[in-house]
């Protein structure tokens, strides 16, 4: 690839996505990155790998996104001295994923502006790192001390409100620590990995086929968009692709996932804000919705129903006729409610100008996803790498400048109607064929990767192969990892009251990063 | 206001449309089971919900029970905020060895005669997750459990199913 114009070897990892890998000293690891930056790119994921049973030490993994593709970088890491540059000065984002590859490796990022553990609380000593081999992932270790030190802020009048790890409220655990004046939030500190379940580690024993089930969850709410990129992993080391009737029932089933949280979070985010009619509104037509997908898939969220091969389900022409009715009335209804929500007075008041994220901190963050087109950042895998089948629908982009609450509502109102489109696009020219062909057996000690645009934002799944269909390692990556950090800036100087409304326009998966 | 009327006169009362696709559901149509709920509690019945490191599937199951379809307040069955409003605490997920002292703490904390429904195959039994390093396993492994709810996700119905059953064993 000499148009990418990066001074390192490349190699094409194949598969679906454009993506290309490189192995690279700890010196060109800050280079290429600064360049990639420079020219645009942003930072996708980081993980670590085990190697010392290939006599290689560990490996620290880098995947950044260009105008080209993803460029996947490897830095080999000597047993003796686990230490690699920190690229957390050119990527903020970098800083938790660092933070949480030292916990679970014991790979130090030399240079990091923050020290502290991310995911390790107190379930395992600080000597243990459960993701080297040698640690057995049934190992029960006593409870350890958790001593957490959060940033203090001082000051005349600055208190603390101390938020979770349970909330009031039917949601994910977490721990919020709001420092502030009156009712104004100075700052906010978040503390997660309360949900850390070892999720990476039980991939380790198993085999590709078990896997898929749990890369199906890793995050509920995306079950559809982790199953998918899963797949595409494994499709890429097989040197295997889908029948386009398959792939078109996968963007079926992405788009319909796409909405059903689209029409879940526009209901809570009228619940925030007194308004339950709203409420009822949407999550009656969320819970017809679902009944849909229970009734033709075989799952009300579409669990499973995504497995490397193809699809474990199919579509008959009685199934085809109502996927396209409900499109109609949904389209309906939804145009209806946002009528209503445009017009309240109520409503609006509290949506605009809160809870705002500028382009530029946006772009200088990376901001991703949803959360992302919400604030000028003109950034999706569908249109920008439509890998099949979204190179025959032309997807169109959603955004919005202002980056408050009243711009992500805006977004998720639009994907509705765009995802609409796509279904009934794709209902038109779905192909007869199979739904499910068998898999050719994986290589070895390969490398694949799947990359694809869920609800939230860009889900990424890195899968590196072991020996006779072993798993070596699986890292999946969600874009909350992205999002969270941005959730503590949008907040400032913000009103606690409205902290719930702001943190329900993002809606991050707690589980997807905890892991 | 006209329109926010208008649409509500014309979405009509959209309660109760029990899943009636699964035969298995069948033996608790939506006006059964208000009745027994009814005749159990009075009119009602607090919940307090902790995730204890769930996949975030069960959880949109709970928020599906609060749609009209369900119209679980309508029940009498209400979310609480705090434990110590809370008769009945609905656990999903295996339990994280990082959640254990908030969901013990949140147990603990909940006045006397308490209810506890695990949710879900993780709750059940540990699920996909299991026990390791990092999950205790089934939420009986961290705290008493009157009734566990399997699927992954149970249905809404079965949710309801569950929490009556735990209602009508004190």
């Amino acid at each position: 690839m000499d148009k990418q114009n990066l001074p390192i070897p490349l190699t094409k990892t194949p598969g679906a996505m454009p993506a290309w890998r490189s192995t690279v000293s700890a010196l060109e690891l800050h280079s290429v990155c600064a360049k990639i930056k420079d020219d645009g790119g942003r930072m996708v994921a980081l993980w670590g790998t085990d190697e010392r049973e290939r006599g290689d030490g560990f490996a620290v993994h880098v995947a950044l996104a260009n105008q080209f593709g993803l460029i996947c970088m490897k830095l080999s890491i000597s047993e003796s001295s686990p230490e690699y540059p920190s690229i957390d000065d050119l990527f903020p984002v970098a800083s938790r994923m660092q933070r949480a590859l030292y916990d679970l490796l014991g790979v130090r990022a030399q240079g990091a502006s923050d020290q502290r553990p991310w995911l390790r609380h107190g379930a395992w000593p600080t000597e243990v790192f459960p993701l080297r081999k040698e640690v057995d992932v049934n190992a029960d270790y006593p409870a350890g001390k958790d001593d957490y030190p959060y940033v203090q802020v001082t000051g005349s009048g600055v208190h603390e409100i101390a938020v979770g790890p349970v909330h009031a409220g039917i949601i994910e655990p977490g721990h919020f620590r709001f420092s502030v004046v009156g009712e104004r939030v100075l700052r906010l500190e978040e503390r997660l990995g309360f949900k850390h379940k070892g999720i990476e580690k039980l991939a380790e024993g198993m085999s590709i086929s078990e896997a898929a089930r749990l890369a199906g969850r890793v995050s509920g709410d995306s079950t559809v968009a982790y199953a998918w990129a899963y797949a595409m992993a494994v499709e890429g080391v097989a040197g295997f692709t889908p029948g386009l009737r398959s792939l078109m029932l996968r963007a079926l089933m992405l788009e319909r996932e796409r909405i059903a949280n689209h029409l879940g979070d526009l209901g809570y985010l009228g619940n925030d804000v007194a308004l339950a009619f709203g409420f009822s509104q949407f999550w009656r037509l969320k819970e017809e919705w679902l009944r849909t997908q229970h009734d033709l898939f075989g799952h009300r969220y579409l669990m499973d129903c995504i497995i490397p091969g193809g699809v474990g389900c199919d579509l008959d022409a009685v199934g085809l006729s109502r996927l396209h009715a409900e499109a109609d009335v949904v389209e309906q209804q939804v145009r209806n409610l946002q009528d209503i929500y445009h017009e309240h007075a109520g409503v609006q008041d509290r949506f605009l100008t809160t809870g705002r994220v500028s382009p530029s901190l946006a772009a200088q963050m990376g901001l991703a996803g949803l959360a992302g087109r919400a604030s000028a950042q003109a950034l999706d895998l569908r249109a920008q790498f439509p890998a099949a089948p979204y190179d025959q629908l032309e997807v169109n982009i959603v955004t919005q400048r202002n980056g408050d609450v009243a711009a992500r509502v805006m977004v998720r109102f639009d994907e509705i109607y765009e995802s609409l489109r796509l279904i009934r696009l794709i209902l038109a020219k779905l192909p007869d064929g199979a739904t499910m062909q068998e898999l050719p057996p994986v290589p070895d000690n390969s490398f694949g990767i799947g990359w694809v645009e869920g609800w939230r934002g860009e889900v990424l799944i890195a899968l590196h192969t072991g020996i006779g269909g072993a798993i070596h390692r699986l890292h999946p990556h969600d874009p909350s990892w992205q999002n969270w950090p941005l959730l503590e800036h949008a907040i400032i100087g913000n009103i606690v009251p409205d902290f719930p409304l702001i943190n329900k326009s993002f809606n991050l998966s707690y589980s997807g990063q905890d892991l | 206001m006209y329109k926010i009327l208008h649409q509500i006169l014309r979405t009509g009362i959209q309660t109760e449309t029990p899943p009636e696709a699964n035969p298995d559901y069948r033996t608790l149509d939506a006006q059964h089971l208000h009745e027994k709920i009814l005749n159990c509690l009075g009119r009602a019945l607090v919940i307090r919900h902790v995730d204890a490191g769930s996949c975030n599937g069960c959880d949109l199951e709970i928020h599906a029970l609060n749609t009209p379809q369900y119209n679980i307040e309508g029940l009498g069955i209400k979310f609480a905020a705090s434990p110590r409003h809370a008769d009945l605490l609905l656990v999903t997920g295996p339990v994280s060895r990082h959640m254990t002292e908030a969901l013990k703490r949140t147990y603990d904390a909940m006045p006397e005669p308490k209810l506890v429904v695990a949710v879900g195959d993780c709750g059940c039994t540990g699920g996909i997750f299991g026990e390791s390093y990092a999950s205790c396993g089934r939420v009986a492994n961290v705290i008493p459990v009157d009734v566990a709810v399997p699927g992954c996700p149970p249905t809404p119905t079965q949710l309801l199913q569950g929490i009556l059953a735990a209602v009508r064993n004190t």
